[in-house]
Order: structure tokens, then sequence, then C-alpha cells
């Protein structure tokens, strides 16, 4: 996005903000709760992006992330723990599992790690499932409650979507500042080329286990807000295509881009919506819109406007180039 | 003792459908690098295109031969022009994104167009049981296993023992050298999807009949089949056969003596110890490429 001036990007940035407080105000319960939710989508793909777009590891299991997140925001706040506290431990829950994940990634790369994560997720499914000691098995767990902050109560929709946004805008903030820190430049060091990183002194072993988990702590972190925001969770919606959903909202958006799983998560949470009026057909024209946008651009959408910016960067530069040049020419 | 030779036997049958679908992956993967996530539903489609026939009236044999034809256009040749000749170039990861989307719409169209409930599917082979050595065995199973095995060999005498099988080969090792020496790269690539195509389409056809035709059931045979690509060895037509007979007698075994709840992690753990401690699979070689 650098092609736009500094002050111009920085209104852009405040009307979204002050559109995304303003605007749902008075949308109905339903609005609110698929607003919501793309809120915490943004969340999980934000921290995919990390592990995927920035560090360029592959993992198609963030949707088990959400999952232990959720489970662990249902199972402590049913128990009558605050939700902060029980988003610290999803944090940290996901974290120490996304950590002893990279593991395999320090030994096989791309399509074998993809699977060796898809495993994994199907295998988080399966515990989600059987253990309903811990998880109440298919019947879920219930009556999850909705938090107080800071003595205001947050049951209604428009709290919570609040709660949803404000949480998002602290997990963008830490993120800007991860991918402009020099973590951020080692992710990128060894997405582009592990060895050279390695060779610059870069502990590749140690950062890609930090890649993994980060990543994962995030998807947590989206878990730990999905089970309040729905109020019941069972463990379908944690299923591999959860996994698949999100690594789809990545591509889409753009990866390695910083706004691309926003944008992602739109697509992927508000077109199926849009396109509800024309009823059984939503999801093929959601599947045809994504598999034509990825022909037009693999890179995603933020890849369009990437292009487009640096074919009219090249035309500034060789203009000034010409007006230069000929400058050079009438002095002699 | 005869439960476990039935459960062997059931589970070669299976594990060999779930072969055909694996050779067809890897063969994919060999020549193009498209690893397709919608592989189980292109194995779940042609069921619904033989109904589809019968329904309009046509006799058994003739709906099969469509449904073979159709999916070898639709599945083999449109797939190949319209999804993955636009995105080869562009590396592994969109190309298997969009694979993702077309599992979606294909699940979808199904549903909308055909039905959401699952529906039953004629046998090809002869249903009951016989008795081998005392033990009685479902003659499904065996003409299942016998129609996959021949199959799955006649792919290999293909490959391995004919002019244009040879072609193939080079196309999928080194393609730019395989060009200086004449082969048509494009149209040993385009084979390898009708191929494919063919290989699900038959699947389809040996598999439905047991586990009904569902819009949903591509989701499980698709897993299945990775798993098996990638356990025998991602890169050799060999090691997909041997993954998918190990896969079928694994999940079959583990149903019956580990636990229902978890029998789908047995394959799973397995699959994670194998990319762990081999990961270029029980046959295969490392950082080779043949088919």
């Amino acid at each position: 996005m650098s092609g736009f001036a500094k002050p111009l990007k920085i209104a852009l940035g405040l009307a979204a903000i002050a559109a995304l407080i303003i605007v749902p105000m008075n949308f109905n319960r339903y609005g609110l709760f698929i607003l919501s939710q793309w809120a915490v989508m943004s969340i999980a793909a934000m921290g995919l992006n990390l592990t995927l777009g920035y560090a360029g590891q592959v993992s198609l299991a963030q949707g088990a992330f959400v999952g232990i997140g959720a489970y662990a925001a249902a199972i402590m706040t049913t128990h009558g723990w605050p939700l902060p506290a029980a988003i610290l431990v999803a944090i940290a829950l996901s974290f120490a599992v996304g950590w002893v994940l990279g593991y395999p990634a320090l030994r096989v790369q791309h399509h074998y790690l993809a699977f060796v994560t898809l495993a994994f997720s199907t295998l988080a499914f399966l515990v989600f499932r059987n253990e309903s000691w811990l998880t109440g098995g298919i019947y879920g767990i219930s009556n999850i409650p909705r938090p107080h902050i800071l003595g205001f109560a947050t049951n209604k929709p428009l709290p919570f979507y609040y709660v949803c946004l404000g949480s998002l805008a602290v997990v963008s903030l830490a993120v800007w500042w991860l991918i402009r820190s020099p973590w951020g430049r080692a992710f990128m060091a060894l997405r582009e080329n592990p060895l050279r990183a390695q060779s610059l002194g870069i502990d590749t072993r140690r950062y890609t286990l930090m890649a993994f988990a980060i990543g994962s702590a995030l998807g947590g972190v989206a878990g730990a807000l999905y089970a309040p925001l729905t109020q019941y969770i069972d463990p379908v919606p944690f299923n591999l295509s959860l996994s698949l959903d999100l690594l789809m909202m990545v591509i889409v958006g753009g990866a390695g881009f910083y706004f691309g799983p926003f944008l992602g998560a739109m697509i992927a949470v508000l077109l199926p919506e849009w396109l509800r009026f024309t009823e059984g057909y939503y999801l093929m024209l959601y599947a045809a819109a994504v598999m034509v946008l990825l022909i037009w651009s693999p890179t995603g959408i933020l890849g369009i406007l990437d292009r487009y910016l640096a074919e009219r960067r090249t035309k500034a530069a060789s203009a000034l180039h010409a007006v230069a040049k000929s400058r050079l020419e009438t002095a002699q | 003792m005869s439960n476990l030779f039935d459960l062997v036997i059931a589970g070669l049958a299976t594990g060999a459908i779930y072969a055909l679908v694996a050779v067809g992956f890897t063969l994919l993967w060999q020549t193009s690098q498209t690893i397709n996530f919608a592989q189980g539903e292109f194995v779940m489609l042609p069921a619904f295109l033989m109904l589809a026939a019968m329904h309009a009236g046509a006799p058994f044999w003739l709906a099969i031969i469509l449904g073979i034809l159709l999916s070898m256009i639709l599945l083999g040749l449109a797939f190949k022009l319209l999804l993955v000749d636009p995105m080869m170039r562009h590396g592994v990861l969109p190309l298997a994104i969009a694979t993702m989307a077309l599992a979606i719409g294909l699940k979808e169209a199904v549903k909308q167009f055909f039905s959401a409930e699952a529906s039953p599917f004629p046998s090809i082979v002869p249903t009951g049981d016989i008795s081998i050595l005392g033990y009685s065995v479902s003659l499904q199973s065996i003409g299942v296993l016998v129609l996959a095995i021949l199959a799955v060999g006649s792919l290999t005498m293909l490959l391995n023992r004919t002019s244009l099988g040879h072609q193939m080969q080079a196309a999928a090792q080194n393609p730019t050298v395989a060009r200086i020496i004449g082969v048509p790269v494009e149209r040993m690539i385009l084979l390898t999807f009708l191929i494919n195509a063919f290989l699900v389409a038959l699947a389809s056809l040996l598999i439905t009949p047991i586990y009904l035709a569902k819009f949903s059931s591509g989701e499980v045979l698709g897993q299945a089949a990775f798993i098996a690509a990638i356990v025998g060895g991602f890169n050799q037509v060999r090691g997909a056969i041997v993954g998918g007979l190990l896969i079928g007698v694994l999940d079959n075994l583990a149903a019956a003596y580990v636990s229902t709840q978890y029998r789908a992690a047995v394959p799973m753990i397995f699959l994670i110890v194998v990319i762990l401690f081999r990961p270029q699979g029980l046959l295969g070689r490392a950082e080779e490429r043949t088919v």
C-alpha cells in the first residue's frame, strides 16, 4: 500500500475504524453476529498469515487452535472464571501446542508439513468429540457467559461486538509491531531463503517454532472470543473445514500482506451472507468467486492492488527519469 | 480368526479403492504439481453422473460408460484447461486453495441439483457370500479387489512397458529434457489428467454401492487417499498402491480392535509417524520424481 501518500493512508484507516464503530449501531442481532464473527475470524486468519504469509510455513491446523481456545474459554467461563483469564490460558495453551506442532516443520516442508498439520487437525477434532468428560462430547457446552468488562455487561450483541472489535484492534496493533520488529524480519528471511537466513546468524530453528507458536496463539485468542460469541460450542465448527477456510481466507486476501486477513475474512464470512438471496446457490457462487479470483490473481486481492501500484510507480519513475534526462540534454 | 480374515479382506477391498484414488492423486502431483484437494469430490461426482443417466432412462451399462466419459471431460479435460493451466506457473499453494474451493462447489452443486440425501447405487459385482477355505467371504469385496487390481495392473503396464508410458515418465521427471527429445509434454500432462478422471470414475463405481451416493462422501475418501499417497511415497505409483491397501486394512482393524471413537486417529498417527521418520514414504526414494 506504499503507493498512497501517508496522510491519505491515515485518513482511510481512521475512516474505516470510525465506520466499524458507528455503522453497526443500528444493525440487527444477526448483522452484529456476522460482523463479530468477521472480527473473530480476522484474528485467527492474522495468526495464520504470520505462520504462512510471513514465515512461509504451511499449516492446516489453525481451525484446531481456534477449537482449543474456544474449549478453554467455554470450560473456564462456565466454571466461573472471568474471560480475560480464560483468554490468557487459551493463549498459553495454543502457544505450547503450536510450539510442539512446529517440530515437524523442522524436519519436513511444504506439502508434507501441510499433511502433518492436517492430521493434527483431525486428531484434535476427535479429542473434542470423544473426551466428553471435559468437552461435553457431541452435546457440546452451552450457556457460555459473556463477560463484564469494567462493570459493563456485554450480554447484548452490540456491546459484545465492541469486545470483538476491541480485541481485533489490540491484536492488529501487536501484529503490526511484531512484523516491523527484528522478529518479523527474521520470519520473512525464513520464508525467502532459510539457508541464507541461517548463514546470517538467524536461529532458524527457534524462529520456525516461534512462527508456529505465535500464529497458533492468535488462533487460540480467536477461539476464546468465539465461545462467548456463539454461547454454545460443539466439535463440528472446529473440524478440518475451518482450517481449510482459514487458509483460504489468508490466500484470497493476500498471504504476506498485513491487510490480507481482514479482506479474506470479509470475503469468507460476509460474501456468503450477501449471496444468501440466491438460496441454495450461495456456496456454489462463493466457490466460483474464489476460483475466478485466484485464476485472475494467485496472490489474492491485495496482490491485484500491489501489482497496480507497482506499475504506477514504475511509470512515475520512468517519467521522472525522462524529465531528468531532457534537462541534462538541454543544459549541455 | 474368521473375523480377522474377513476384516483383512474387506480392508483390502476398500484399500484397493483408496489405492486407485491415491494413484491418480500422485499422477497429478508428478506431472503438474497439483495437490488436488477435490480428489475425494472427484470420486463422489461420477456416481451421481451415472445415477442421473439412469434417471434419464439409460440402462446401467450405458450409464456407466456415459458416467466415465463425462467424468473424463469434466474432471479431466475441463479441470485441466480451466483451473490447472492458468494457475500452474504460480506455485503449488494458490492452485491447492483453488481445488479446495472446487471441492466446496462440487459438493454444493450435487446437493442442489441432485439430492442432499444418500441414494442407493447398484453394484456391478455380485453381492452375497462365498466360502473360501472354510471362511465365508463377501463376494463384493473379492470383486472390488479383483477389478481394482486389474485397473492398477494395466496402468502400471502402460507406464512401464509402453512407449507412451515412457514418454509420460519422461515428461514427469524432466519436462525440459523431455521436450528437447521430442516428447509432447503438454499432451502427456493432459493424458495423466484423463487417466486420473478415469481412475476416480472407476473408484466411484466400486465404492458407491458399499457406502451409498452422498454429496459429502468425498471428504473421508479424499483424506484416505491423501494419507495413502503419502504413506506409500508421494512420488511413486507402486507406493500409492501399497499405501492404499495398508490404510484400508489398518482402518478396518482399528475399527474392530482399537475403538470406534478413535478409529480415525490410527491412520492419522501412522501418517505423522511416517512423515517424521520416513518423509519420502515407505517405498519412495528421496527427491526423486517418477510415475
